[in-house]
């Protein structure tokens, strides 16, 4: 609870940008809806595609402009000074259940995992031989699924279908965020210690191994689309893959972006060793991602 | 105790007038302001599409329009009912009386409170745009799968599911971002001497809620995206040629919707018992039961889900487990009636509008729970599943428990946010048109349901006739009625008789010291709680 000694709250100004960012947000929203309209909505929408797409590209740099002069305003207020131990204790606050809302997410999708894995693929091969269309599906894992006509769309499991091996790549890149982990963490001790080029370098290593792991991750991409077989569309296998090491590396991107900022505040020497939650923020953010993909290794790589 | 040092706060008095004023504010009252109007509004318009709805059902037959117009109503219907007007409702509750009834100067992070509200207006746009585009040939206009997006239906649905889609996502943010706001604020913002049980009931409420919001939104955040995917990026997670499962999408929606329904009402059952013990003029029965009551609702919404399809096909060990589940609830909600009751017991009360409401309130959502249960024992579910009986049921906790509740709120602590009372008179005359009305909509619509009419569907057997007549009456006199709760409101910002500070004599808690309404700036100097 707040110290009385410091019970002047600081409510900033008002401000113009969280609701011009939601208008950018709609902007975008709106755009992809209409750049994909043909999908679902027939070929008579194809018009439509063109300026969804400009519509979106405005959004997303309405966003991402209002949230660079958000950002930077909060950056002010904190080298201004006008943030104590108590608004401190908020951001705090805020970052935790902020992360528990993203562990939230990543829950979804490896539900839909273990759900397919365990439930629905197996199933799927247990019917009764003389009452299902998939007589031939086996039902192991990892599974395209036993392909079929659905929704009027024929699916056929590709035969040069290969699943992610964990060696190679994969371990490569655990390698590398565990040992990013580590760097951070040799930064913040620089940091408390006021040692500022423990701190620097610390921090330019993090980046540097982040840049590293989303490399890394483009290939595996480029490999598993060009050689294995291996896409979007792979049936269960394919769309839990991509879509929990996509979410992952669109997390690490976000992260890395955050890291590349704070390496720029630690070099303009924003933070002090008592006052620098910026910098534990984005540690804690990082790390979380970190935790993230050891999940994945597990289940998606190894397991 | 209300001292207005506004010195330390940076934005001073000279905050910007007009429009601006409310695009970029800060301060909690205006963010609560903005989220009641808008939520008023949304509830009017979600209302206004329903009686387009009861007006179609009003015979049998196709009178009005086409079943898949129909089902876009239905869908936008709730979805605005839930996300529009209800949520918004009782956020603008927690942000206009959490920082009073906790001594706080303000919410905790104020521009990110102005961003929750602000998403919601697009959200509000992307759910009705379709209906618009399609009057220009556009696409075939809104979601038509209900409020619960199943697949295949909405996989195979026009663009109007991905406008749904996206949406939710606003929402979704948002509501994670007041939760976590409000999180904060609870965890961070409380005067020096109030501890964690001594915290006013709504704040526990709202606590839940926000707890209930942060585990589950995100979930529900990663269903549509799935599903979004399946419509347009070719993965199969719903699909079971490509070894998904539509069944899933089911899962992971209720894993979000059932844990919805308490995030609905938790913060109710925060002001409900506030507003019985000031009308019944002693201190509230069973604190410590009550929020332990609400610990435990809230734990157990989270692992019994699967009760909205146990028809769809599962192992009786799993059909067994989600029906005790489901039933254990009961128990802590039993819990809270007693405490209810108990705390009206032997008071010296009195009758003014929220008190009508929050008594009314208790026997109707109390009927909301009791056929809760029916629905909850797996062999009767088999029965009344997807038919009006499910229909009644959930009117009866969502209108009755959550926006009843609401309006309690509204009578209750609209003098303290305008300084002026409201028309008793119309407020009494409200609330009996309303309960009243209310049943006459609703009490049809179990025994149409018992007798099996399906939900969803323009058309009905004609046994069933002379029911959804008067179901339809009950509805026209029951959406009419809600113009009297708007002009109330409207009469009382603009002027009225003065209101104390306390304004109910019974009435006991921080918001109540301040004056009427509370300075723009509260508790910049915070009070300390003995
Ligand atoms: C003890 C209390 C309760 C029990 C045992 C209970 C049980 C159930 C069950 C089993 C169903 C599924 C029925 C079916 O589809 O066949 C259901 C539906 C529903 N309940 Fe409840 N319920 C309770 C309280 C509540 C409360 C407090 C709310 C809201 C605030 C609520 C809102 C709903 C809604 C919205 C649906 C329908 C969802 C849909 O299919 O669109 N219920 N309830
Ligand atoms: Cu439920």
């Amino acid at each position: 609870m707040a110290t009385h000694s410091e019970n002047q709250y600081f409510v900033p100004h008002g401000s113009i940008y969280p609701s011009i960012l939601s208008a950018g947000l709609l902007s975008m929203a709106a755009g992809f809806v209409f750049s994909v309209a043909t999908d679902r909505g027939g070929d008579s929408l194809a018009y439509l595609e063109g300026p969804g797409k400009w519509m979106m590209y405005f959004g997303l740099a309405v966003v991402l402009f209002m949230m660079f002069k958000w950002l930077g305003t909060v950056v002010t207020e904190s080298v201004t000074g006008k943030y104590k131990n108590w608004e401190d204790k908020s951001f705090r606050w805020g970052m935790i259940v902020f992360i528990a809302s993203e562990v939230a997410f990543f829950a979804a999708f490896f539900g839909a995992l273990f759900y397919m894995r365990v439930l629905s693929v197996p199933d799927l091969a247990g019917f009764d031989p003389n009452f299902t269309p998939y007589k031939d599906f086996l039902g192991t894992w990892p599974s395209q699924g036993p392909g079929g006509v659905v929704l009027g769309e024929t699916f056929e499991p590709n035969p040069a279908f290969k699943p992610m091996h964990w060696m190679g790549l994969p371990l490569i890149n655990t390698v590398l965020l565990l040992t990013s982990g580590a760097t951070i963490t040799w930064a913040h001790w620089g940091l408390i210690k006021n040692n500022r080029k423990q701190l620097i370098i610390g921090m330019a290593l993090t980046v540097a191994l982040g840049i590293a792991f989303l490399i890394c991750q483009g290939l595996e991409y480029h490999h598993a689309y060009t050689e294995m077989g291996l896409t979007l569309g792979s049936g269960a296998y394919g769309a839990t893959f991509f879509m929990l090491t996509g979410f992952h590396g669109f997390h690490v991107t976000i992260g890395t972006l955050m890291l590349i900022v704070i390496l720029l505040r630690c070099m303009k020497g924003h933070f002090t060793p008592e006052h620098h939650f910026g910098f534990e923020g984005v540690a804690w953010y990082w790390h979380f991602v970190d935790v993230v993909w050891l999940g994945l290794f597990i289940f998606v790589y190894m397991l | 105790m209300s001292t207005t040092t506004v010195a330390h706060h940076e934005e001073h008095s000279d905050h910007p007038t007009g429009i601006m004023r409310w695009l970029t504010t800060t301060n909690h009252k205006d963010i609560g302001t903005m989220y009641l109007t808008f939520s008023l509004v949304m509830f009017l318009v979600g209302g206004a599409m329903v009686l387009g709805i009861r007006a179609e059902l009003f015979q049998p037959g196709l009178q009005l329009m086409n079943p898949d117009f129909y089902n876009q109503l239905i869908g936008v219907h709730a979805l605005i009912m839930i996300f529009a007007a209800l949520m918004p409702a009782a956020t603008g509750f927690a942000n206009w009386m959490i920082p009073l009834q906790i001594g706080a100067p303000d919410m905790a992070l104020p521009r990110l409170n102005n961003w929750g509200f602000w998403l919601l207006p697009p959200s509000a746009i992307l759910l009705t745009l379709p209906f618009t585009l399609a009057l220009f040939g556009i696409g075939d206009g809104a979601i038509a799968t209900g409020w619960t997006f199943y697949p295949p239906l909405s996989v195979q649905g026009g663009i109007g599911v991905d406008f749904a889609i996206f949406a939710v996502h606003l929402l979704g943010v948002s509501s994670v971002m007041g939760s976590i706001n409000i999180i904060v604020t609870l965890f961070n913002m409380r005067a020096p001497g109030m501890t964690l049980m001594k915290m006013p009931m709504f704040a526990w409420g709202w606590l839940i809620t926000a707890f209930l919001l942060v585990a589950t939104i995100p979930v529900l955040a990663g269903a549509v995206t799935m599903l979004l995917t399946d419509r347009h990026f070719g993965t199969h997670f719903f699909d079971a040629a490509g070894g998904g499962d539509p069944i899933m999408f089911q899962h992971l929606f209720w894993f979000f919707g059932h844990p919805e329904v308490y995030i609905l009402l938790l913060p109710v059952w925060g002001f409900i018992p506030q507003i019985l013990q000031t009308f019944s003029r002693k201190p509230m029965y069973g604190y410590k039961a009550q929020v332990y009551s609400l610990w435990a609702i809230g734990a157990l919404a989270v692992v019994v889900w699967a009760h909205h399809f146990f028809t769809a096909g599962m192992p009786v060990p799993a059909l067994l487990y989600f029906m005790y589940s489901t039933m254990a609830i009961s128990l802590p909600l039993a819990v809270l009636f007693f405490c209810w009751i108990k705390t009206m017991w032997k008071g010296s009360m009195s009758f003014e509008t929220p008190m009508l409401f929050a008594v009314g309130w208790i026997i109707l959502f109390g009927i909301g729970g009791l056929t809760g249960l029916v629905l909850a024992d797996v062999a009767a579910d088999a029965q009344y599943h997807n038919s009006y009986f499910v229909v009644a049921h959930f009117h009866y906790t969502l209108f009755a428990g959550g926006i009843m509740g609401i309006m309690a709120g509204v009578y209750y602590w609209l003098p303290k946010m305008t300084g002026h009372m409201y028309n008793e008179k119309l407020g009494k005359l409200h609330f009996w048109l309303t309960a009243i009305s209310f049943n006459v909509t609703f009490i049809p619509q179990f025994f149409v349901g018992l007798a099996g009419m399906p939900r969803r569907i323009p058309d009905y057997a004609l046994q069933f006739a002379e029911f959804n007549m008067i179901s339809t009456i009950g509805a026209f006199i029951l959406g009419f009625s809600q113009l009297l709760f708007v002009y109330n409101i409207i009469m009382c910002a603009k002027g009225g008789q003065k209101a104390t500070d306390k304004v109910w004599e019974g009435a006991e808690g921080l918001e109540w010291t301040l004056s009427s309404p509370p300075p723009y700036h509260s508790f910049n100097e915070q009070p300390v709680i003995k």
